[in-house]
């Protein structure tokens, strides 16, 4: 289980937190013309990478904020973790 | 009877406790201390138990986790448990256990044939028989294969023992109480960390107990007990026997099952049988000691055939025998102590060393002692069925290949040593890598990935002196990074043997003419000949060997076996033993129960159970429950003979005519505030929220950003920034972290918090063309007509005293409200409504009469909003806006959203106007239809619609709008039933919707 540093409460275990895939994806703005390939990228493509990987985590049962959390897909070790407006990288 | 394998003055159990016990049926005695393993090999019993494959008679081989076959059925306190490690059982007044894999006894067993007809029986058997015919598997193997296959029979009654999960933080964990990890753990405990010692056996002391060493001029097991006694005494420690950290996580985390009543006969009321500790330590010690390899000879399976090590802590730790007349077969000098100690308990053991010749101060104490050494000599094969009684022997060339004349030499036991294995299960696990360390032919740990270090024999260092070394000073060091203290201790003096080097010999050749299956793999029957087979047939992988094989498989892990079956395959494969490289190893090192796994989380214990504030009152009044999700709620409530059909119908009835009452407490409810709530409502629901008056409510729709419905419900402004936002029951905290996602991290910008409120409210819906009146009566200051509160209206009112809210809202499609009251005044609300209601015939309904009405009506509810339909699907489209943006609102100009054809929610009336349909029923328009059948849509949800007197269902329908009027057949294939349909509007009641606005 992993043991995660969440940026408001401190080191938590990972059955406090809900998985939330993908930090770096940017919703659309509103209102604004866009092809469906564009779309479509937002709302299925993910990435797999083996290696870093910035996600993000919600701390569902403790403080119910979304951080990011910067983890090696294969290892499993954390680098760091963020608030979320924190800008990282 | 008399234990006639009893040694009367060494040992370690406790002689003043006799315990009786039976195995396969027949009472024996052993003593307090013993295990199941001792106990019966003090009463001279070997055969306990058939090989997995070959069903050859099998008995002891170790004394611990390192037993590859002893294994039983064990019956304790009423109850049952197969895969039991004998050696590891300790005895309790009243054992019963029984041997497994034989039928129909151990002595008798007719599996045995499989030994006669291992010809037919080679490695990849059951891949290259039972294939073909294809059809006869299910039939016929495979009932077969299962019979004959497994260590024991699982219990099928419930578990009455209680399990306990625990969780634990610590600086330093240490696996194993042996020397190294009684050092480490003292050294660092000193130095004032929070130190965990868990020792899997129930003595501490590992080796201590059994080998020939002087620490500090007092013997091993008497520094060890003073070290553990101290240890107990401290605050900062916590000791445990009878736990084993069996798997190495993520991130230092570690768990332990510890058996906490298995060597009683029966655990007390508030102790658990086991406990499962999940432990995050800063650092870990692995002190896991190693495990004696088997050199491999023929027939080294017979019973009788032990590990050196195991013979020697038979004596010493239970003052027990394995044999009267024991062969030493060794290629090393650890072996050496097993044969001094037969020596002090007047036994005159033979020594077969395979190396040419050794002087070590513990060779020249044997020999001084004028034990027989035989230099040069090899076990070619043990003689006898059910236990050794001879053994062919032989002088082996100085290359190891030939043997010379075999002669053959009367003997009860033979006890084998081919040197050490360092237990690197743990350390492997924890993501470490291993190095082949040539000096002992065995793995050991490498560069730790975790924050563990292996100290000790599991790393390798088999010497006393330097194990103490290191320990003691790895414990101060990483103790001192964690509590920054300087207390070091000083290092011990000790004694010890040196030994001389191990020869590098492992498997004695076969001699000419003989087939003598010689094992590898005890517990699955793997024998050399199945390795050189698959090695034949093209396996190179090691791990693709393991598989075809089962080498080191199943609970034993290999712990004996893995490295003579790598010895092997490099061999033959003209490689070195790195080369191959080993299997992975895998958590549990040793079986754990299920029971320790689940813990606490059985039944009803297995999720929380939530109820509502009025559930007291609804269990008096007869209701049934029924689960919705983590909810009990009132399904309906019982009057005399009633079943749920006749209740929730009269219950329906009851609403359409007069009046009723439904708990909805368990609606999800969050608040929504702050100066731009109106514009976030505007970009989460698909209908326009800009314009909504306070002291309105209005109906919205969300989605997910691929388009899909997510929910709905109802949101009330209540203040200016102020909204009371409802939820279904089920996505309830779903949509509060939907919410939260978007305002976190998507609009930070917009000024709004939401905060859950569902458990502050308790709620009650009235429904019914009385339900007015009602309402007037239960508050007469508030003005509740058509014009004061009207449909979709809110306000605050006075119910007797107390603060309620009434939302002028409806599910059931009648005139009705929503009254809401703090959580605390729910059952006081509840029992007023109740109470004033006699006046108008109310009566309470539940979830069964609710949803009837809501189908009836054709409002849509899960079934519908089942996360594969948008909002077409569900004929919500009005409600999505045209002129503004919102979650989700891009994914709706997909092609495949706007087909014209596309699926539609309808309504669903048998023919015959009587019969039921299944929900989940498919559409189809030929009932005879060539398979497969196209289904044109499904029954979503059912009901008996009490307007109309007779079913009624809703569907999701392709091309549903064009469809009203066509018929149909609805056929659920596991109800076995075929029903002509006609397809009607989804609105059967009140299509214009008056009723909710009179």
């Amino acid at each position: 289980m992993l043991y995660i540093k969440c940026p408001h409460c401190g080191l938590r275990s990972q059955n406090e937190f809900a998985y939330g895939g993908d930090a770096s994806v940017k919703r659309p703005e509103l209102n604004k013309e866009i092809s469906d390939q564009e779309w479509d990228e937002f709302v299925y493509l993910r990435k797999s990478p083996r290696g870093k990987h910035l996600e993000l985590w919600h701390h569902v049962s403790g403080c119910r904020q979304w951080i990011k959390v910067l983890r090696d897909t294969s290892t499993h070790e954390i680098f760091n973790t963020y608030k979320s407006e924190e800008k990282v990288g | 009877m008399v234990q006639n394998y009893r040694l009367d003055k060494i040992g370690l159990v406790n002689r003043e406790k006799k315990l009786s016990f039976k195995f396969n049926g027949k009472k024996y005695f052993g003593y307090e201390g013993d295990t199941l393993a001792s106990a019966l090999i003090a009463n001279g019993v070997h055969l306990v138990g058939r090989s997995f494959k070959y069903h050859r008679p099998r008995g002891f081989f170790g004394a611990g986790v390192d037993e590859p076959y002893a294994i039983v059925q064990l019956y304790r306190n009423g109850e049952t448990e197969p895969n039991v490690r004998a050696t590891e059982q300790e005895l309790f007044e009243g054992l019963e256990a029984k041997s497994v894999n034989c039928w129909p006894s151990v002595n008798f067993d007719i599996g045995a044939i499989n030994n006669f007809l291992n010809i037919f029986l080679p490695a990849g058997f059951y891949y290259k028989t039972f294939m073909w015919p294809r059809s006869f598997w299910y039939r016929i193997y495979e009932p077969f294969i299962r019979k004959a296959a497994g260590f024991g029979v699982a219990s099928k009654e419930h578990d009455k023992e209680r399990y306990e999960h625990k969780y634990e933080y610590c600086d330093l964990l240490i696996a194993g109480s042996g020397p190294s990890g009684l050092a480490s753990a003292y050294a660092a405990a000193k130095n004032g960390a929070r130190v965990i010692l868990a020792e899997d056996k129930p003595r501490f002391g590992g080796s201590l107990l059994t080998s020939d060493v002087s620490i500090n001029n007092q013997s091993g097991k008497e520094w060890a007990d003073n070290i553990i006694t101290e240890l107990k005494g401290m605050t900062n420690v916590t000791v445990k026997n009878r736990a084993q950290i069996f798997g190495y996580y993520d991130h230092n985390m570690l768990v332990m099952s510890e058996r906490v009543t298995d060597h009683l006969p029966k655990s007390d009321e508030f102790t658990p049988k086991q406990r499962l500790w999940y432990i995050r330590a800063k650092q870990v010690v692995i002190s896991s000691g190693s495990i004696e390899r088997p050199i491999v000879f023929g027939n080294n399976d017979t019973p009788g055939v032990v590990l050196a090590s195991a013979a020697k802590e038979y004596m010493k730790v239970y003052g027990v025998l394995v044999g009267k007349k024991p062969i030493v077969f060794t290629n090393n000098d650890s072996a050496y102590e097993t044969a001094i100690e037969f020596k002090k308990n007047n036994i005159n053991p033979i020594v077969l060393d395979s190396r040419q010749d050794s002087n070590s101060e513990i060779v020249k104490e044997a020999k001084s002692l004028g034990i027989d050494i035989k230099f040069s000599h090899v076990v070619v094969a043990a003689k006898g069925y059910k236990k050794v009684k001879s053994c062919d022997i032989a002088e082996i060339s100085e290359d190891k290949q030939n043997l010379n004349q075999i002669k053959n030499i009367e003997c009860d036991c033979i006890c084998v040593s081919g040197f050490w294995t360092p237990t690197i299960h743990l350390a492997s696990q924890s993501g470490g890598k291993t190095k082949f360390k040539e000096e002992i032919d065995a793995f050991v740990p490498d560069k730790s990935k975790q924050k563990e270090v292996t100290l000790g024999s599991a790393n390798g260092v088999f010497t006393l002196e330097e194990t103490l070394k290191t320990s003691f000073e790895k414990g101060f060091e990483l103790s001192k990074e964690i509590t920054n203290n300087n207390n070091s201790q000083q290092i011990p003096k000790v004694s010890e043997k040196k030994h001389s080097k191990h020869d590098k010999f492992w498997c004695v050749p076969l001699p000419k003419g003989k087939k003598y299956k010689r094992f590898l793999d005890f517990q699955n029957d793997v024998a050399v000949s199945d390795i050189e087979l698959a090695i034949r047939e093209g396996y190179r992988s090691i791990e693709h060997v393991k598989r075809y094989t089962t080498l080191g498989m199943a609970t034993d892990q290999g712990k004996t076996s893995n490295l003579n079956g790598l010895q092997l395959v490099s061999n033959i494969e003209n490689k070195v033993v790195p080369a191959v490289g080993h299997t992975t190893f895998r958590p549990p090192y040793t079986p754990i129960s299920i029971g320790a796994i689940v813990g606490r989380e059985i039944g009803k214990h297995s999720k929380p159970t939530r109820k509502s504030p009025m559930h007291n009152w609804h269990e008096k009044n007869n209701a049934v429950f029924v689960d919705a999700g983590v909810w009990l709620r009132p399904r309906y409530y019982k009057r005399g003979n009633e079943g749920l059909f006749e209740a929730s119908k009269r219950e329906a009835e009851n609403v359409r005519k007069n009046v009723g009452v439904c708990d909805v407490t368990t609606l999800g409810k969050i608040d929504v505030k702050g100066p731009d709530a109106a514009e976030f409502l505007n970009r989460v629901y698909t209908n326009a929220w800009l314009k909504l008056p306070v002291g309105k409510a209005r109906y919205g729709v969300m989605l997910r950003e691929d388009g899909i419905v997510m929910d709905d419900g109802t949101t009330t402004r209540i203040s200016e920034n102020h909204y009371h936002m409802t939820t279904t029951t089920a996505q309830a905290a779903n949509v509060l972290s939907h919410l939260e996602y978007y305002l976190q991290l998507v609009w930070p910008e917009l000024d709004v918090n939401v905060v859950s409120t569902t458990e502050q409210w308790a709620g009650a819906a009235i429904a019914g063309p009385k339900s007015r009146d009602l309402l007037q009566k239960l508050f007469p200051d508030t003005d509740v007509s058509n014009e004061g509160l009207p449909f979709m209206g809110f306000v605050e009112a006075n119910l007797f005293g107390v603060n309620a809210r009434i939302f002028r809202i409806s599910f059931s499609g009648e005139l009705a409200y929503e009254v809401n009251v703090e959580s605390d005044n729910g059952n006081f609300m509840w029992e007023k409504i109740i109470e004033i209601g006699k006046d108008f015939d109310l009566q309470p309904y539940g979830t069964e009469a609710l949803s009837t009405l809501r189908i009836e009506m054709g409002h849509v509810a899960g079934s519908e909003l089942d996360g594969r339909t948008i909002p077409y699907d569900t004929g919500l489209d009005g409600l999505v806006s045209k002129k503004k943006d919102f979650i989700g609102k891009r994914s709706l100009l997909k092609k495949a959203y706007n087909e014209k054809d596309r699926q539609r929610l309808v309504g669903v009336v048998p023919l015959d106007k009587k019969t039921s349909i299944p929900e989940g029923s498919h559409l189809v328009k030929d009932p005879k239809g060539k398979l497969p059948n196209p289904k044109l849509g499904h029954i979503s949800a059912s009901c008996w619609s009490v307007e109309h007197n007779n079913p009624f269902s809703l569907a999701i329908l392709k091309d549903g709008k064009n469809m009203i009027g066509s018929k149909l057949y609805a056929m659920s294939p596991l109800k076995n039933k075929t029903i002509a349909v006609e397809i009607v509007s989804s609105h059967y009641v009140d299509p214009k919707g008056e009723r909710v606005r009179s």
